[in-house]
């Protein structure tokens, strides 16, 4: 009698928040709707016309879809590459670090920027990589000739990859510090006794000792592969970079919010939104399988 | 503290603690360039003299400030929006977690529940209908536009959910042997245990309202509605945005302080509060995430 009483207060409890999940979760799924209909506001989804698959197809036959693909890939991929790279040998660094008081230095400075949005980092950058800003002061220096970074093709998909490495790395290298503390000392121990030196210890200790979980994070991470960051894009972006830099996320903006084209932004916006879920069906699956991971 | 004796400081140790220092320097450069310039005359940051120490100190882009009605506006809204949505987002996320970390033994319904959750985590309807959802309930130009649509951060209550699950059995054991039903243990036991976890996720919804500025952009109509972030956005980067010539920069160099000045103002409250809960977040995150 007594646990059917807790279930009653279990169920009390998740009540409330289960009623803005339902509200802002399930019902705009209804909204999808819209991307198989010539979508017109006041008329709603019960009075506008269905036209079928053709968003989709015509989705498919803009010139534009395989450059925004080819984008959000290229840009993500390379982000995920390096927001391993980076955070695991930022967390070696501070695990070989003997001077323990500037570790603690160290780590609260670096998580900082991950605390700060896109809008101030991106005012920032605008200002530090514009013709008068201090990095091109720099460049101006070394090379004689300023940079338009945020206004050229080629360099804006570097700036957005780096600047992604710059805000993230220190809080990406949390879970990399973690899985350092938990290696086991008596190994060390061992590999001191067999004469291993400081970088035999990292090559043939710690590495090994970390990779579980850079599989880990690397295959939760391709689950994410379609979401290539849109606060940073939308807030760096100009119209004279949409050719290197406009991804998914950005683009749906644009013609749904912008250009009124609601069933195409709908259609775009809900096969990106399959495509992810399967992706991190995937990738979820493959951690439960060889990381043994469990998110609950 | 130093390294014990028997442990001699060597060249790479001092290599590593110049390189580290480097790296956490860069971390730290923009943001000192950036209250320089707030902190520097006019003519100095258009010629762009300003690098890591102001040029001409002066205060003036922060009293400037000051007569700008419309930042106090978005500053107020902001402050709101904090203290509405980050109270619901305190007292729904620990209300999902306690049930949800539930062993299914002892509540049957719990997998349903993380089911919806988790799927309307990774799958959604998109932008369009999401506007047209928040349009429709009339929550256009309210505080609640901002505050409602995450009243529950699933993150954070998977994150709260897992510290929960870890917690020593036992302690739950001898509790509802003492007669307590699940409201008290979650008060009594649950919440004073989990202190660390709340104050990170706590932390997390803080700073993701205080930073947000989408929802601000689409959602808000009125120019007196708009958060912090969504002004500073507009302020800064859609000027730039247009800037595809350089004769346009000319019109932004005398702005150009002021923005920063409003750029330092809007970051300070995380910069403020954030060293004091950083302590917390590690363990947070560390024994919330990955479950042995």
């Amino acid at each position: 009698m007594g646990k059917k009483s807790n279930a009653l207060q279990y169920h009390l409890m998740l009540a409330p928040g289960m009623v803005f999940i339902i509200i802002f979760g399930i019902i705009p799924l209804f909204g999808i709707a819209i991307a198989f209909q010539d979508f017109i506001p006041v008329k709603g989804i019960t009075g506008s016309k269905w036209v079928g698959f053709d968003n989709f197809i015509y989705m498919f036959q803009l010139d534009d879809s395989k450059r925004i693909l080819f984008n959000t890939l290229y840009i993500s991929i390379l982000k995920m590459i390096m927001q391993v790279l980076v955070p695991v040998g930022t967390a070696l660094l501070l695990h070989e670090l003997v001077f323990n008081r500037s570790k603690r230095w160290f780590q609260t400075i670096i998580y900082l920027p991950h605390f700060l949005s896109w809008v101030i980092l991106a005012g920032i950058l605008t200002d530090m990589l514009s013709a008068q800003g201090i990095v091109n002061k720099i460049v101006k220096g070394l090379f004689g000739d300023t940079v338009f970074f945020l206004g050229s093709n080629f360099w804006f998909p570097i700036v957005v990859v780096l600047s992604d490495v710059w805000k993230e790395f220190g809080f990406n290298a949390i879970i990399f510090l973690a899985a350092l503390t938990a290696i086991n000392p008596s190994l060390y121990e061992a590999a001191e006794i067999d004469g291993a030196g400081r970088l035999r210890k990292i090559w043939s200790v710690t590495l090994p000792g970390i990779l579980p979980t850079i599989v880990l994070i690397t295959t939760l991470n391709i689950g994410q592969v379609l979401n290539a960051g849109f606060d940073q894009i939308y807030n760096l972006y100009n119209p004279l970079v949409y050719q290197s830099g406009d991804i998914i996320d950005t683009y749906v903006y644009r013609i749904g919010l912008v250009q009124y084209q609601f069933g195409l932004a709908t259609a775009v916006g809900s096969m990106k939104s399959l495509v992810g879920f399967v992706l991190i069906f995937i990738s979820y699956r493959l951690a439960a399988k060889y990381a043994n991971y469990r998110i609950f | 503290m130093l390294p014990s004796a028997k442990q001699r400081i060597k060249a790479p140790d001092i290599l590593l603690l110049l390189l580290m220092s480097f790296i956490t320097l860069l971390c730290l450069l923009p943001l000192v360039y950036i209250v320089s310039l707030s902190l520097s005359g006019k003519s100095a940051a258009a010629a762009g003299r300003v690098t890591l120490f102001p040029v001409d100190f002066t205060f003036y882009s922060y009293k400037y400030m000051l007569s700008d009605h419309r930042f106090f506006d978005s500053f107020a809204v902001s402050v709101k929006r904090v203290l509405i949505g980050g109270a619901i987002n305190f007292a729904l996320t620990i209300l999902m977690a306690f049930p949800l970390a539930k062993e299914r033994s002892e509540f049957k319904s719990r997998n349903f529940y993380i089911w919806i959750i988790v799927f309307t985590m990774m799958f959604n309807g998109g932008l369009i209908p999401w506007y047209m959802v928040i349009k429709n309930l009339h929550l256009i130009d309210t505080i609640w536009a901002l505050t409602l649509p995450t009243a529950v951060p699933i993150f954070n209550v998977i994150l709260l959910m897992n510290f929960f699950r870890n917690l020593p059995k036992e302690i739950s054991e001898a509790a509802t042997v003492d007669g307590a039903g699940p409201w008290r243990m979650l008060l009594r036991i649950s919440v004073p245990l989990a202190l660390p976890a709340i104050a990170t996720v706590t932390l997390f919804s803080v700073v993701n309202h205080w930073n947000a500025f989408f929802d601000g952009m689409i959602l808000m109509n009125k120019q007196s509605n708009i958060p912090l972030q969504t002004y500073i956005q507009q302020l800064v980067v859609q000027p730039v945005i247009s800037a595809t010539t350089r004769s346009e920069d000319l019109i932004n160099f005398s702005q150009r302080t002021f923005n920063a000045a409003k750029i330092v103002v809007t970051m300070l409250p995380i910069l403020v509060i954030y060293p004091f809960l950083q302590k917390y977040f590690v363990s947070g995150i560390t024994l919330g995430s990955v479950k042995e």
